[in-house]
This record gives C-alpha cells, structure tokens and sequence, in this order.
C-alpha cells in the first residue's frame, strides 16, 4: 500500500501546484476537489491492517463532501454571482509557482527536524501536509477575489486533514463528523456572503472591502 | 567492435520515421489519409539533389550553421542507449549530452541571427528564451535519476530507473517521466510550445529561424530535427518501461514498440491540443520544472 499512499500524496501536491500557477477559477476548483477525492482514499491506504467501517466512514464523508458537495456549491457561487471566471493574482502565475516548489521544500525540510512520534506511516506525510498548509496560505495571501481565498481555505484545511491523519485511526468518528460539518458550514456560509457582497458591491474583490459600517 | 555502432546505426536509419508517424496520427486524427510514413525520407534525398542559394550579407557562420547542429546532435545521440545499450558511455556523459544539444542550438540561432531578417531574429529569441526554461528542467531530471540510480552515464540512468524497488519509486517515475515529456515537446517545437506545420506564421520558433536555408542545408536541419526527437522519445521509452535481458530480438521489439507508442502518444497530444499563447509557453515549461523539482526534493530524503 506505501506505492498508493506515495501516489495519493504526490497528486496533492500536484494538485496545490496546479492551483498556484493556472488562470481559470473553474479548472482550481476542479483542481482542488480532485485533491479532496485524493485525501479521502489516503485513510485507506495509510492504515491497511485497521480497515474498520470507522475509516470507510471517514474516507465515504470525505470524497462526498470536498470532491463534489464543496465543489458544487462554490460552483453554484460562481453562476448566481455571474463572477467573471479569471483570477487576480497579486503575484504573477510564474513566481506563485516558484513560491509553491520553494514551500515545498521548506515542508520536507522542516519535516526532518519535527520531534515526531515513531510510527507516523508513510514518510510523506508530514512533509506533504506542511506544505500544503503553507501552499493554503499562499493562495489566501495572493489572490485578490473572495472566492480564490475560499480556495485557498480549503486547501489549507486539506492540509490539517492530512496532518490529522497520523492519528486517523484513534480518532473518534464524531470529532472527525464535526471537523466535516464545520467546513461545510464554513463553505456554505462563504458562498452566501459571496453572494451578499456581490450583490451590494458589484465586485467580490477584496480591494474594495476596506473600510467597516455600520 | 562494428557492433558499439549498432545502436547510433539504428538511430539514424530509424530517426525519420518519427515525424512520419507523428503525421500519419495527426491524419487519422483529422480522417485523412495523410503523407506517407516514409515522406521524410524522400524529403530529404528530393533536397540533397538540389542546390544551395546563398544570401550575399550572410557570412561562414551562416553555412556551418545546419553542419555543426546535424553533427552535434549525431554526436549526442552516441550517449542515448536504443533498445537497452548506448555506443557510447561513460561516467558524466550526460553533461556532454546536454552541451552538445546545447551547441547544436546555439549554431542554429548563430546561423538565424547572421541573415540579418529581424523575423530570424526574433524566433531566435523565443528559442533561446524558451530553451532556459528547457535545460535546467532535463538537469534536475539528470540529477533525481543519478541520484536513484546512483550512475553518472546517461545509459545506465535510463536503463536502471525503472528497475529500482523503492516505494516510493512509482511516483517519482511518474513526476520524472512528465517533465521529460514536455522537455522533449518543447525542445523539438511540437505543438502546445511551438506548431511545426506552420509557415510564415508571427508566432513560430523553431521553423522561423530556418526559413533563409534551403537544399542540403534544410535537409541536414530537417534530419537533425528528426534525430532529436528520436533520442528524446528513446529516452522516454526507457524510462517507461524496463528492457528485457533477453535477446536483442526481444529487447528490439519491445523499444520498438514503446517507441510507436509514444510517438502515437505525441501525435494526440497534437491532435488534441491547441499551441498555447506565447505568453503561456514559459508558464507551461515553469510548471514542468517544478515538478521536476518536486520530483528532485523527494528523491533526495
């Protein structure tokens, strides 16, 4: 199974990378639920001699959730909010990419240095779940349109996730429910607000939200 | 000793066949019947028959331009192993292989630049510009495969990666495998990078700074072409897929299969593809690269 966990890692990362350097929103979102499917079979091939229903449980509610219930919403955001579908970097395409390599990097060197517990499965995944997070933030930092930064949440909580996973099989599955419902809440209610702005500002660029009133 | 030439034989015999098969697909692609698979080869006999016509500003540089490259990319091609075995190798042939690749370009923007056309001109500024994202993508490839094989020679890198048992091996193959591929489309101006087919077009690269040759000059620049593309998709095929030990009957067949394969493979990508907007290429050469690296950093631990 270290072959499928190896292979699930890298198509997260690859994922990340495919979000900092590529134009158009829908292919990131795409991009980023591909991830979700990703991280939601890694539980199975991290823990292979504890496959309960528990980690079935985790993996089923995961692959649902961020490969298509997350998805479809930012989606439905997009269309109710005719947003134009290009993204404003801050940073261009080009040095987001050079960022992303030089993070991952940094993931897999802080890695090494982690006090870490012994049996952490596969060497990967620390190293992986750290860049990611950091590649989350980049994402938030550099783009200008609320729903990149969604993007970039999202990314960020894959991140956690896959921190969290060392850990999977220990976990209670209600934790784990109400980690899941929490995000979803978190998207559903940033698709309203999307939403909202849009309608009372004409734009969901981040520039314009400046100043606070009443 | 005649048999070391075997492999550098079978290249430059075979080489012309891979634009023919990239077409043939092309073709199908688009319900035609298309040129024949060996159309290359009577191209290139139908030019050696013809003369040369000289500008008069142009100067010596402009004649050794297409000898030099047909020359160093024959040269390169010694290091590339065909069906399992190179003609030549030894430890730190790969930074020979990159340099002379890298020479046989530098002629052809030297030759480019010496017409004194400012439309040469600029193809060979996209060249040269797109090849500085190329050439530091196949280094960090040579590196994660010297570093997992742990041989400096380019035929035992290529021949041995496959065979490597590590878990974490499948991957990285992968990752290796994919920046090679847009390496190889880029440096050989295949279509989302560059589109061969297109003449006197403001967005070509590579077929811009040829336009002022013609006879054997085009033919050597032509045939050059084609033995580039062979040495670079024979790198893929080894990477994809381990040779057989067996006999060189066995060995031969299935690295001519993979090559097909491949060649069939850069055939869609073409039929299905558009060519990128120029802006676009570097972004597209970057993301290979980092990949690459991302490939680099994990084969490092």
């Amino acid at each position: 199974m270290e072959h499928v966990t190896q292979l699930l890692l890298i198509l997260v990362i690859l994922a990340n990378l495919f979000v900092l350097g590529s134009h158009p929103l829908g292919a990131c979102i795409r991009a980023v639920a591909f991830q979700g499917i990703a991280l939601g079979l890694l539980p199975l091939s991290l823990h292979p001699e504890e496959r309960s229903i528990h980690l079935f449980v985790i993996a089923l509610g995961m692959v649902g959730l961020k490969g298509f219930v997350i998805p479809g919403l930012l989606f439905r955001a997009i269309r109710d909010a005719a947003i134009r579908k290009e993204q404003e970097p801050l940073i261009g395409f080009n040095t987001g990419l050079f960022l992303g390599a030089i993070l991952v990097g940094l993931g897999f060197g802080i890695a090494g240095k982690l006090p870490l517990p012994p049996h952490t499965g596969s060497s990967m995944v620390v190293p992986v779940a750290l860049s990611t997070v950091m590649m989350g933030l980049l994402v938030i930092v550099t783009r200008a349109k609320i729903l990149s930064q969604a993007l970039g949440y999202l990314i960020l909580e894959n991140g956690i996730y896959t921190f969290g996973l060392i850990l999977a099989a220990g976990l209670p599955g209600l934790i784990e429910m109400g980690v899941l419902l929490d995000i979803f809440a978190g998207i559903f209610i940033m698709g309203t607000v999307i939403e909202h702005i849009h309608r009372e500002f004409g734009s969901i660029s981040a520039h314009k939200l400046v100043n606070l009133r009443e | 000793m005649l048999t070391t030439f075997i492999p550098l034989g079978v290249t430059l015999v075979a080489a012309p066949l891979v634009p023919g098969l990239i077409n043939k697909t092309k073709a199908a692609f688009a319900g035609r019947q298309g040129p024949p698979l060996f159309q290359l080869y009577f191209d290139l006999l139908k030019l050696l028959n013809k003369g040369a016509v000289y500008s008069r500003v142009t100067t010596w540089i402009f004649r050794a331009g297409p000898i030099v490259s047909l020359a160093s990319v024959i040269v390169a091609a010694l290091f590339v192993p065909v069906a399992g075995t190179a003609s030549l190798s030894f430890s730190g042939d790969i930074i020979a292989f990159a340099y002379l690749l890298g020479l046989g370009r530098f002629f052809t923007v030297l030759a480019a630049l010496d017409t004194g056309s400012s439309f040469e001109g600029m193809g060979a500024s996209r060249e040269v510009t797109f090849a500085m994202f190329a050439e530091p993508t196949l280094f960090i490839i040579f590196v994660i495969l010297a570093r997992v094989t742990g041989s400096l020679s380019l035929s035992s890198m290529l021949t041995q990666a496959p065979l490597v048992g590590t878990p974490s091996m499948a991957g990285l193959l992968a990752l290796v495998v994919f920046s090679l591929f847009i390496v190889c489309l880029a440096e050989n101006s295949r279509i989302p990078v560059d589109d061969p087919a297109t003449h006197l077009e403001l967005t070509m690269i590579h077929e811009v700074m040829v336009l002022d040759h013609g006879g054997p000059d085009l033919a050597f620049i032509l045939y050059g072409a084609s033995i580039k593309l062979f040495v670079m998709v024979a790198m893929l095929a080894h990477l994809v897929f381990p040779m057989p030990d067996g006999s060189p009957v066995q060995s031969g067949l299935v690295f001519g299969s993979l090559m097909a394969l491949i060649t069939i493979v850069i055939g869609i990508v073409e039929s299905a593809m558009a060519r990128l907007r120029m802006v676009r290429v570097p972004r597209l050469l970057m993301a290979a690269c980092m990949i690459a690296c991302f490939g680099m950093i994990i084969s490092l631990r």
